[in-house]
């Protein structure tokens, strides 16, 4: 299969894993948060 | 609401598995450009996503210029990072197609120039939210967004306004399509406007969530120092 085509679905995936991912750290960040403000009451 | 997510993210997976085993499998050889032609699979649709998203943006500010509701500027807000996204593919993957089809990364011509144009006043727009912290950035950005918006329909004709290396628009540009391959491309779309749906569904939880604990953290920041006197 052509590299060039491996390159950019390769490219396409990585980028959307990358931003999900980010998505998950944010969210367990703000799990984290609703814990501690939890915590503090 | 909560069982419909994973209910769409099943449905989602499968159809972005379907729609890659199309790309990749099913739709016919170009016969010029061969394999790699098969970008366009991935690079069309997502623009065209990245196109919605930036019209649903507009809509939301105009929303919110007119109403001032949180949640129509959440929708911007979500919209626009999930646009950027999509608009970062297709920065990457057209060049990565030009490469073998035209011998060059990147030239400065006005449908590639005016697409980086359009990115780059989104990422202004995320870095404006993510850095001001005014009571007044949602409607600054709401006004942003607007340009923003008008750089859309600019990026699509400009094929037609300008003389351009870019190829033609493959709907309502007067190019043509094998209906295979247009088949695949428009199961690519779908697909691909699923996930969109889904991670700005998911995004706005996010955003929403986080919008109660920094009011939650407001909250209690007023009531600690009385029970400090």
């Amino acid at each position: 299969m052509n590299r060039y085509l491996i390159a950019a679905y390769a490219a396409t995936w990585i980028i959307h894993i990358a931003y999900l991912a980010t998505l998950v750290s944010r969210y367990a960040r703000l799990r984290r948060e609703i814990e501690d403000l939890k915590k503090s009451r | 609401m909560k069982k419909a997510f994973p209910i769409l993210g099943v449905v989602t997976a499968l159809l972005l598995t379907y729609a890659l085993y199309q790309a990749l499998v099913v739709a016919p050889t170009e016969q010029t450009m061969g394999d790699v032609q098969r970008i366009f699979y991935y690079h069309v649709p997502s623009a065209w996503t990245a196109f919605i998203l930036f019209t649903i943006n507009l809509i939301a500010s105009l929303v919110y210029l007119a109403t001032r509701k949180p949640d129509a500027d959440i929708v911007a807000l979500v919209t626009a990072e999930v646009g950027v996204v999509f608009c970062t593919i297709v920065l990457v993957t057209g060049p990565v197609w030009a490469r073998p089809v035209w011998g060059i990364w990147w030239t400065w011509d006005m449908r590639l120039t005016s697409t980086l144009v359009l990115w780059l006043i989104y990422v202004s727009y995320l870095v404006l939210r993510r850095f001001s912290s005014g009571g007044e950035t949602p409607m600054l950005a709401a006004a942003l967004s607007i340009f923003g918006a008008l750089c859309v329909p600019f990026v699509y004709f400009s094929i037609w306004f300008f003389r351009t290396q870019h190829p033609q628009p493959v709907i309502g540009g007067g190019g043509s399509i094998d209906p295979r391959m247009l088949h695949v491309l428009l199961i690519n779309w779908l697909a691909f406007s699923c996930f969109a749906f889904l991670i700005c569904w998911s995004r706005y939880r996010l955003e929403k969530i986080q919008r109660e604990v920094e009011q939650a953290h407001a909250m209690q920041s007023l009531i600690t120092p009385r029970r400090d006197r």
